[in-house]
């Protein structure tokens, strides 16, 4: 039977297993969105913007593995979802996105509502399609998700004119796909892999720096695995948190601009570093000049580019973390761990442990305002540690970084690469959706809540009950805190003047709003909060205005530079 | 240094834009570039050529194997290579001076003179980029009203091949 390109989407999606469309709707996609009306198999969730939409299919997809997908309509449906997109894009995120367009015969007529998806988003995208006959769709779609999910993943954008949608022609959905120019590596080059056994057996003082390529592909076990037979201390990048479980005695925290002391100190005298899913970004290396001094560098990567790009590697082994993790293994299963190297890595841990004993994420909390630090530690341990998290971007979405220790992968969802306010709380929902009964916390400031927060109506629709954690400093706290460093306290625009009731707000949007300004509070307000399992709960903390993310690596510092307090 | 990177890649729409969009987004220079389907309707061979140091090269060819489109890429400076240019280039030839001036000098040159009015000459010549400016060079006095080159096509010296 023949059907219209809008049906053979919503078949190509059930069929590629997808359970949730997020999307808004518009002229250009009417049919499809007719096509939607008519079945059952795929869930759309109406979101109150498009932007929303694309960081929902994030959450989803950062918290299950699956791709997520997208749906807008033409013009600013489309370039309302770019920021999104280009959020996906820079963490690596499976995505499937799928714009509509105005008929192909009225394209480069500045028509209504026309913009060139496809030139928009072309640099934020994996790869991106215009589908100008029907007869393409499917195996477009086919084509879409495989690149999304394969090698580096990423967004995938497919731009689908309005008479496609309607002109119909047999429906097959291919089962396999090939695209003889994308043939992504997945298993190391043995030579390579045995070459940096060697390297890590000679190590005196090792570090593991692994990223958001251990969670991407699933390979913590293989991680953990590695670190624990060769006794090695590991940190993990923003993106990387859980990938190895934080509560671990040979867990250094996170590295990098806020990182801890431990993490940034071993780093800058490693001896032999082996990095595994990351990808040596600026607010990881520091300066680059001064960065890892002594070390030899092994670095695992599935994409040959992010190897050799900003720091030169003595040894590059493209592959997928597990597939090589597990080659490693299987060579350290023969070897012996040298005599020698199990000395000199009591030696390092000893050192380790000394720089440890700074404690350089010690704060005090007093009785009359309340910390952030305090907020999140509290968090954590009321959750049993146990909850996914996702955030905004500023000083809170570092506080939750270094305080709520993630023990599992995929549980910790920010936006790190693009460092998108307003990316939390429409993440919360994909992620909710995905995990019904998890406790999912965002943990967001004044400021990045209010970019996103129609998205309340959203919840209220789809009965998220969200747990939003308000670190409420009044102040746009992350530039607020480089302008007391670096612009001698002139605090231009960094002030959030005339905030509204946030608990009143969300109130008014059908939920539960509360708002805790004593430190005695927070303990007793988390808890209620926990409590009301099928409620989304805004619990607006106002915290310390002053507090500043600490450690902290100024611009043009090594490693070891940091500033503590 | 100089690098002739050769790409056999998808001839479909937007290939190009991508491999362009990608050298601005990333600020790496092109010199020129040069695309045309090939034997194979469905592939299209492209010559890019670009300068920058050893590092910066690497980068490059990384990031054009990313591109899906991108089948193959060679850097043909890396191996022996024939690397050749077209250029038309309209001179004024008005006097019986400068004609056998110009005629002299495309016989020199090897080129053809492939259109001609009762001013003008239009001439054809191929070769490696240095001979096409020795050529305008040795024209001295007489005026060029126009030069269109092609940029550089290349190909490996020998049975090495780029195919898929
Ligand atoms: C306010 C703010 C402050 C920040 N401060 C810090 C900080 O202090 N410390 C910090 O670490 N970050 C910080 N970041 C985040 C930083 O900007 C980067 O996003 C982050 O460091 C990148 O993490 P990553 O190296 O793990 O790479 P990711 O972006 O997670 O990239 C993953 C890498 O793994 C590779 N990969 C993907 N899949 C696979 C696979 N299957 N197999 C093998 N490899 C794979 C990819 O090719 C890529 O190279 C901050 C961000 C913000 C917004
Ligand atoms: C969309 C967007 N615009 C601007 C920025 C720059 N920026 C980074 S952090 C920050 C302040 C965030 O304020 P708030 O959400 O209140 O968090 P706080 O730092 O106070 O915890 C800003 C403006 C950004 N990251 N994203
Ligand atoms: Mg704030």
């Amino acid at each position: 039977m023949e059907l219209s390109g809008a049906d053979i989407l919503c078949r190509s999606l059930a069929d590629e297993g997808v359970k949730y469309l997020f999307g808004y709707p518009g002229g250009a996609v009417l049919h499809i969105y007719d096509a939607i009306y008519r079945q059952d198999k795929v869930e759309h969730i109406l979101v109150r913007h498009e932007q929303a939409a694309t960081h929902a299919a994030d959450g989803y997809a950062r918290s299950t593995g699956k791709p997520g997908v997208v749906l807008v309509t033409s013009g600013p449906g489309a370039t309302n979802a770019v920021t999104g997109i280009a959020t996906a894009y820079m963490d690596s995120i499976p995505m499937v996105v799928i714009t509509g367009q105005v008929p192909t015969n009225m394209i480069g007529n500045d028509a209504f509502q026309e913009v060139d998806s496809v030139g928009i988003t072309r640099p934020c995208v994996k790869h991106n399609f215009l589908v100008k006959d029907v007869k393409d769709l499917a195996e477009t779609i086919k084509k879409a998700f495989h690149i999304a999910l394969t090698g580096r993943p990423g967004p995938v954008l497919i731009d689908l004119p309005k008479d496609v949608t309607a002109d119909k022609c047999e429906y097959i959905y291919p089962e396999n796909i090939d695209i003889r120019s994308y043939h992504p590596v997945t298993k190391g080059h043995p030579r390579q892999i045995k070459h940096a056994v060697e390297m890590m057996l000679e190590a005196k003082r090792p570090v593991l720096y692994t990223g958001g390529g251990v969670v991407l592909d699933d390979a913590s076990q293989y991680l953990v695995e590695l670190a624990q037979k060769l006794n090695f201390p590991v940190t993990n990048t923003l993106m990387g948190l859980g990938a190895y479980p934080a509560t671990d005695r040979q867990f250094l925290g996170m590295l990098g601009m806020h990182g801890t002391y431990e993490a940034n100190m071993s780093m800058h005298h490693t001896d032999v570093l082996i990095a595994i899913g990351a990808r040596f970004d600026d607010r990881v290396t520091g300066n680059i000049e001064k960065f890892c001094p002594d070390a030899r560098i092994i670095h695992v990567d599935v994409d040959p580019a992010s190897i050799s790009k900003n720091v030169t590697v003595d040894v590059p082994i493209v592959g997928t973390v597990g597939s090589v993790l597990k080659d490693m293994l299987a060579l350290l299963a023969e070897a012996e761990q040298p005599a020698e190297q199990k000395e000199a890595l009591a030696e390092w841990w000893k050192q380790i442990d000394e720089w440890r004993a700074m404690d350089c994420l010690k704060f005090t909390q007093g009785d009359e305002i309340i910390k952030p630090q305090y907020v999140v530690q509290k968090l954590w341990e009321i959750t049993q540690g146990d909850a996914f998290v996702t955030s905004d971007v500023g000083q809170h979405q570092m506080f939750a970084a270094q305080y709520y220790k993630f023990d599992k992968p995929r549980r910790w969802i920010n936006s790190g690469g693009l460092g998108t306010m307003g990316f939390g709380l429409p993440a919360a929902m994909g992620v909710q959706l995905a995990h019904p009964d998890e406790t999912v916390a965002c943990v967001t400031g004044e400021g990045s809540i209010q970019m996103n927060i129609q998205e309340l109506s959203t919840c209220l629709q789809y009965s998220l009950p969200i747990k939003v954690i308000s670190l409420n400093n009044r102040y746009l706290g992350m530039v607020r805190q480089w302008q007391e460093f670096f612009y001698q306290s002139r605090y231009s625009m960094s002030y959030m003047d005339a905030l509204p009731d946030f608990s009143a707000l969300a109130e008014s949007y059908g939920h539960v709003g509360m708002r805790i300004e004593k430190p005695g509070d927070v303990e007793g307000a988390l808890i209620e909060a926990m409590k009301l399992k099928d409620r989304l709960v805004f619990m607006d903390f106002v915290t310390d205005q002053t507090e500043n993310v600490y450690p902290m690596i100024p611009a043009g510092a090594g490693l070891n530079e940091m500033i503590l307090v | 240094m100089r690098h002739i990177i050769s790409i056999l890649l998808e001839n479909e729409a937007g290939a190009l834009s991508r491999v362009a969009g990608l050298f601005s987004a990333r600020g790496y220079n092109i010199e020129s570039l040069t695309v045309a389907p090939t034997e194979d309707p469905s592939l299209s061979r492209m010559t890019l050529v670009t300068r920058g140091s050893d590092q910066i090269i690497e980068q490059i060819t990384k990031q054009l194997n990313k591109l899906i489109e991108v089948v193959k890429l060679i850097d043909l400076v890396e191996g022996e290579h024939v690397e050749r240019e077209l250029m038309l280039i309209k001179v004024v030839a008005a006097t019986a001076e400068d004609r056998n001036e110009v005629k002299r000098l495309v016989d020199i040159f090897r080129g053809n003179i492939v259109d001609v009015t009762t001013t003008t000459y239009t001439i054809e010549l191929t070769g490696t980029g240095d001979k096409l400016e020795g050529f305008m060079a040795a024209l001295a006095d007489v005026k060029i009203l126009e030069t269109v080159r092609s940029g550089v096509s290349g190909i490996l010296r020998g049975e090495k091949s780029l195919h898929i």
